[in-house]
């Protein structure tokens, strides 16, 4: 009997001091999140980011994607229904974060594009065929550059313009940036410099509609 | 008298080995809860040796508790081949954090390296050196509690 006890207390006790520590923990987190961002707020949004949506908008999305995301992949739909529902009032700014390997050169597809006015129809083909251009979470440029042509670019000038070391300059400072403001998985969101503390639809969603009627 | 006190020694035996192998568990359980920890709360990912160590030490928190209810010495004979592999591990991973073996061997190539600094603790505790710890108590009670059943046999 009595060392039944023993075993359920030292369970009990074991159970209660990680639930307060994963508390603690995450409440020092979330206050050092807004700390960092606070602190680095120019690191949110640099002139060279791709933007979406009336520039006027008072609510402003800051999203750190990588293109061999799938989590990104899956949350892009949700986030242009988020700005279509709100219409006008809320935009979105686009940063990199290719962690994959071989996302640069996505990255450098998409700047590519950028130039022609097809970075969201492409970026779009990239999320929608991403299985099959990455393999084993590496991604595979010279697959998709098969694919790209759907999205009605001109593809010789994307393989010319896709290695521009201009290019990987806006990489180097997106992820510069991001380690900043402590955006360390993709995607990354930021409302209004707020950072999404619980990852989820569902929150996003809150966080957005907590901006727009702050200030609408 | 011998009589008396021979059945009362075995049971002065199996009270001992019941702590022991209690604070192997309580030991498996803190490595367990603390490991998943480090990944699931403060998002640290687990490099490859780290997982392997996972894989000797998760089983010891579930087998060495049935171990205790009720008493039964005869769990030494399961954990200790986990706790001696995972020790295995860890002296590998506890040499190459401390740079005595050369980088050119460390199988880490992905994610986090095995000698990242985010795998020292608030400065000064090294994850490695934990589980180092970890292990070598465990498997120095569990031969105690072998030498003890094995003295209750004869």
């Amino acid at each position: 009997m009595k060392q039944n006890h023993f075993t359920l207390i030292a369970l009990l006790l074991m159970a209660i001091a990680f639930i307060a520590a994963a508390l603690f923990h995450n409440t020092g987190e979330e206050k050092a999140q807004i700390a960092r961002v606070t602190n680095h707020s120019a690191a949110l949004i640099k002139d060279h980011s791709i933007k979406a949506g009336n520039p006027d908008a008072r609510v402003t999305i800051v999203e750190f994607i990588d293109p061999a995301c799938g989590t990104c992949a899956q949350f892009h739909p949700f986030v242009k229904q988020l700005l279509q529902q709100h219409g006008g009032r809320v935009n979105l700014v686009v940063r990199y974060l290719p962690f994959h390997q071989g996302s640069d050169k996505m990255v450098g597809m998409l700047e590519a594009a950028r130039k022609q006015g097809k970075f969201w129809d492409v970026l779009e083909l990239m999320y929608a065929t991403q299985n099959q251009w990455t393999k084993n979470h590496v991604a595979q440029p010279d697959i998709f550059l098969a694919l790209i042509e759907r999205a009605g670019v001109d593809v010789a000038r994307i393989k010319q313009e896709m290695n521009d070391p201009a290019i990987m300059k806006i990489i180097q400072q997106d992820m510069a940036d991001g380690k900043l403001l402590g955006a360390n998985k993709t995607p990354s969101f930021f409302v209004n410099g707020k950072p999404l503390s619980s990852f989820g639809y569902q929150q996003l969603q809150a966080l957005v509609e907590s901006e727009v009627n702050k200030h609408y | 008298m011998v009589d008396q006190t021979e059945p009362q020694g075995q049971l002065a035996a199996e009270s001992v080995s019941w702590k022991l192998i209690f604070i192997c568990w309580l030991i498996a359980m803190v490595a367990t809860l603390g490991s998943l920890f480090f990944s699931e709360i403060m998002g640290l990912i687990p490099c490859e040796l780290c997982w392997y160590q996972r894989i000797f030490i998760y089983p010891l928190a579930i087998i060495l508790l049935i171990g205790l209810h009720p008493l039964d010495t005869g769990v030494v004979r399961y954990a200790l081949p986990l706790a001696i592999i995972g020790l295995l591990f860890t002296v590998y991973h506890t040499l190459l954090f401390y740079g005595l073996i050369p980088e050119n061997l460390q199988p880490c190539r992905e994610g986090v390296s095995c000698r990242d600094d985010s795998m020292v603790l608030m400065g000064f505790l090294p994850i490695p050196l934990l589980s180092l710890a970890a292990f070598i108590v465990i498997i120095t009670l569990l031969f105690k509690v072998r030498r003890l059943a094995k003295a209750g046999l004869n």
